[in-house]
């Protein structure tokens, strides 16, 4: 059992949890942060993604009590900068604009591993996006209408827009 | 109704026996395809085939309005846990509209439909408020099929309301009529005309009080945009105004449906109805649903199928602070106040089983014809003599296809929380037969239908695969003993291993032609993988078809298509090899059998679109072709493969697939459900296999099960053909059966090597 501060979202939590407890758990479970989904807990999925230092890190498959210390951000963390786009930044906007979703449970994943990328590469080529994204699934065969979505999303912040 | 798949869900799940007798469960057992005869669906839907149409109540309520209505139809729990009786009270004034099926109306006809007591059977309801916000009430479930989006539509533009005026209240069981449930691709041509029957007749109904209370004739009134206005636009009271304070009983006859040539909001590709929320993080699935004072699960599992628990020590676990043990017979589970340490406590638990010797992967072909399950029925289809036939023709073949058990790992696996409240246990879970669910709680805990709630939040998918409610059940056991809601959320590999599996199967084929093409003689036989499209589509006049139901060694059920995957790779196949025979074009020589104006006019549009008659196959390129149709869909694929000719892997390059399912109610949504269908076919085709010896799954995570990925995902185009003058059929399965046939027959085309398994692995390309 450890007693630690985890930065999520910009807040900071007072956690106490195992050693081993998993950052994905400690956001669920006790934090009620459930717009990160568990899909396989061995990090094959990429359902459980979420931003450590803005770089797309498997929540499922790091203990909570090694993320302290570093900024984490979730899905309901993610807040365009661009008044351009209300509150939605322009992944979340390409994914609504491209219906880049069927039952939506890998979607926040999937919107967490895009933001990464771009945030690295606002121009990255077809073979870029796949390396970037090939550890996320999705059983419901949305991959074209995803790839659309960064695509798009990587357009409109070369067109000045940030994340 | 003969390709309706079902799998048994009239024997309930015993969680308790689950663990020591395999073979007890319901699904296990095989699925029951002779019980889709007797859907209920297909009788208490009474759809547009069916013998007779449904009629229609309307009537209105002056019950009170409580104050927060609103809060109790949001997709997150009711804050209050409703019964019928409370429920017209809930709604309070207004227009409610019912449909009922018209023997039972008739039959019934003593019953009283004043005050609130309401029809039993009815398969839909519509509620206009006051406020003028439509409510549509329906047992079918969003699981991402985007049918929430397209039943509003469809009521959205029989109502003449705006699309955003219409809330859908889904597969909550204290507050939808009852349902058969989610599958067979049934939702769009069952429930999608009942509810436009209701909206028509609720619109037909705000007519005639417009027109009694300007003393004019309805005729000459126009309903447009949730308002009726007179035509010459002087006078307009909106649905609300005009429901407000009504208290009346009515029923009408058969309404005329709009046709889908006038159609302005259904048949336009509204986007998906809450889709900001899925964005966002919002939205949620049952994995996320939170109760107060809420614990956590976990369930001790056997380490094989059928496996005979020896000793058991759970002093481990309960010395862990916090947890509780709960056995219950064969049950054995734990609680804890957080969810890892319900994880680690069951992980604790010192169990020995005795797991006896059994049939694996290992001769399961042979051992599914060897081994048939109960009584052996007729042919599904028998015309002519297929033995004179097959002896007096000039090309004949014989062949042998199988299909591999494979899973659906929806990527929400089984969720579900259980709370029970003064003998009344309410349930959150991911499933697509919320009352089936209800029926297997009922059952376990003895309990009423009135004393058991199921609620079916949106949910992470299910392809066929969470039609039972096991989760379900476990949460409420782990409640009970509780005192406490608990959640219980299967692993990854409590999935792969304890829900059940697409069957497995051997298909033999013995096919002959005349020299000219024309197909002769047509004998089929499908051991164990299902019935579902096992009829040829071509035109045969000597033809023998028959399902031998099998004894699954593995708990098997329905997935998306079911057996037309299988059948259509087996028939596809075959047919390919046959024109290859007869040296002709496998375009020409479907097209020459096929009488079906529907089935060519898929084949064409994908041909053409491919640009197939231009295109030629060589040794590290191939293309293939294939057709077909199940469920009132008709599909057709052209596929391109690359194959590295030292490796020998496939890559598949392009697929281009035609689809024709009648009117198209909305054309982004359908697209994206063709398209998604042919990215998990690939799955089946390539590389999806489940590895099982002696009661145990090798590959149950999906570092060891290999589902479609980005970089598996070919460039795909979708054609779809829009026939406004025929009714539309559901689409959320057949898509997904002509990809593998097209990647096998463009395998075949490059390589010369015929592949008749599925997944067709390149250790199958090496070896065949």
């Amino acid at each position: 059992m450890s007693e630690f501060v985890l930065n999520v979202n910009g807040k900071n939590y007072k956690v106490s949890a195992p050693d081993e407890e998993t950052l994905l758990s400690v956001l669920r479970n006790r934090l009620d942060l459930t717009g990160t989904k568990y899909g396989c807990g061995e990090g094959q999925c990429g359902a459980c993604t979420v931003l450590m230092d803005e770089t797309a890190t498997r929540s499922c498959s790091i203990p909570a009590v090694a993320a302290k210390g570093t900024k984490i951000t979730t899905i309901e963390g993610l807040e365009s900068t661009d008044p351009r786009n209300g509150k939605l930044t322009p992944v979340q906007q390409a994914f609504l604009d491209e219906g880049a979703f069927q039952c939506g449970y890998c979607t926040s994943g999937m919107i967490m591993s895009a933001t990464a990328l771009l945030h690295d590469n606002h121009k990255p080529s077809e073979q870029q996006i796949l390396a970037a994204m090939n550890g996320n699934i999705c059983r419901c065969g949305t991959y074209p209408r995803i790839l659309e979505a960064i695509k798009r999303a990587s357009s409109q912040m070369a067109n000045g827009g940030a994340r | 109704m003969k390709s309706h798949e079902l799998d048994t869900p009239s024997k309930n799940e015993e969680s308790d026996r689950r663990f020591s007798d395999f073979e007890r469960t319901g699904v296990l057992k095989g699925h029951d395809f002779s019980r889709a005869a007797s859907d209920p669906e297909s009788t208490q839907a009474l759809t547009p085939e069916g013998c007779s149409r449904p009629s229609v109540g309307v009537f209105f309520t002056g019950a009170e309005r409580p104050n927060k209505m609103n809060e109790g139809f949001s997709p997150r729990p009711a804050p209050d846990q409703l019964d019928r009786r409370d429920f017209l009270k809930f709604l309070g004034g207004g227009l409610l509209v019912c449909l009922s099926p018209g023997m039972a109306w008739s039959q019934e006809s003593g019953r009283a439909f004043g005050g609130h007591e309401l029809p039993k059977d009815i398969s839909a309801w519509l509620h206009i408020d006051a406020d003028g916000r439509v409510k549509v009430f329906t047992g079918k479930v969003e699981v991402g099929q985007n049918i929430r989006t397209s039943l509003a539509q469809a009521v959205a533009e029989e109502l003449r309301v705006p699309f955003d005026s219409i809330d859908m209240i889904m597969g909550d069981t204290d507050l939808v009529p009852w349902d058969m449930g989610t599958f067979g691709s049934r939702t769009t041509p069952t429930m999608n005309p009942q509810l436009r029957n209701m909206a028509v007749a609720g619109r037909e109904m705000l007519l005639e009080m417009a027109a009694k209370r300007w003393n004019t004739d309805a005729a000459t009134l126009v309903a447009a945009s949730g308002k009726i206005t007179t035509s010459d636009g002087s006078k307009s009271l909106t649905y609300g105004e005009l429901t407000r304070g009504e208290d009346l009983v009515r029923s009408v006859g058969d309404p005329p449906l709009t046709p889908a040539t006038e159609w302005k909001i259904a048949g336009t590709p509204v986007p998906k109805a809450n889709g900001r929320d899925f964005v966002i993080g919002k939205h949620k699935f049952p994995s996320d649903i939170v109760r107060p004072e809420m614990i956590f699960g976990a369930v001790l599992r056997p380490e094989g199928f059928n496996a005979k628990l020896q000793t058991l020590d759970t002093s481990p676990a309960e010395q862990i602070p916090g947890v509780k043990v709960v056995r219950d017979g064969d049950f054995t589970g734990v609680v804890a106040h957080e969810a890892f340490t319900a994880q680690r406590a069951v992980a604790a638990i010192q169990a020995k089983w005795d797991v006896p010797q059994q049939q694996g992967n290992q001769g399961l072909f042979e051992y599914l014809k060897a081994n048939p399950e109960g009584r052996a029925g007729g042919p599904e289809h028998q015309t002519g003599s297929v033995d004179q036939a097959y002896s007096a023709a000039d090309v004949k073949l014989e062949s042998k296809y199988t299909v591999e058990y494979i899973a659906h790992t929806p990527l929400e696996p089984r969720a579900a929380v259980a709370e029970w409240n003064n003998g009344k246990l309410t349930v959150w879970t991911g499933t697509q037969r919320p009352f089936g669910v209800r029926d297997e709680l009922m059952e376990t805990f003895q309990l009423s239908p009135k004393q058991v709630r199921v609620i079916q939040p949106d949910m992470g998918s299910g392809y066929g695969g969470k039609h039972t409610g096991e989760a379900a059940i476990e949460a409420a056991r782990l409640a009970k003993a509780a005192g406490k809601p608990v959640k219980v959320v299967w692993t990854r590999q409590e999935e792969f291993t304890w829900a059940y599996l697409r069957p497995a199967g051997l298909i033999e084929i013995k096919a002959a032609a005349r020299r000219d093409g024309t197909l002769v003689s047509w004998e089929y036989h499908n051991y164990n993988s299902g019935p579902a499209a096992i009829g040829t589509p071509y035109e045969v006049a000597n033809q023998l078809i028959q399902y031998h139901p099998a004894k699954s060694p593995l708990r098997q059920g329905s997935y998306r298509g079911l057996a037309a995957t299988a059948n259509h790779f087996a028939r596809e196949s075959q047919m390919d090899e046959m024109a290859h025979a007869l040296n002709m074009d496998p375009l020409a020589f479907r097209l020459k059998n096929i009488s079906n104006p529907r089935l060519k006019a898929v084949l064409q549009a994908a041909a053409d679109k491919f640009g197939w008659n231009t295109s030629k196959s060589a040794p590290d390129r191939g293309m293939g072709i294939a057709c077909g149709t199940d469920k009132g869909g008709f599909v057709a694929a052209c596929a391109e493969v690359s194959i590295d000719t030292a490796t020998k892997k496939v890559k598949i390059g392009r697929v281009v697939q035609a689809w024709e399912s009648g009117a198209i109610v909305n054309p982004d949504g359908l697209r994206n459900q063709i398209q998604g269908a042919m990215v998990q076919a690939i799955g089946g085709a390539l590389f999806e296999r489940i590895l099982f010896a002696n009661g145990r799954i090798q590959n149950p995570l999906f570092s060891k099960y290999r589902v479609p990925r980005f970089s598996d995902t070919p460039q795909i185009e979708v054609v779809l053909l829009d026939r406004k003058d025929l009714p539309s059929a559901g689409a959320g399965e057949t898509g997904i059966v002509g990809l593998a046939p097209a990647v096998g027959n463009a395998i075949f085309a490059a390589t010369g090597t015929r592949l008749r398994h599925m997944p067709m692995t390149p250790d199958n390309v090496v070896r065949a």
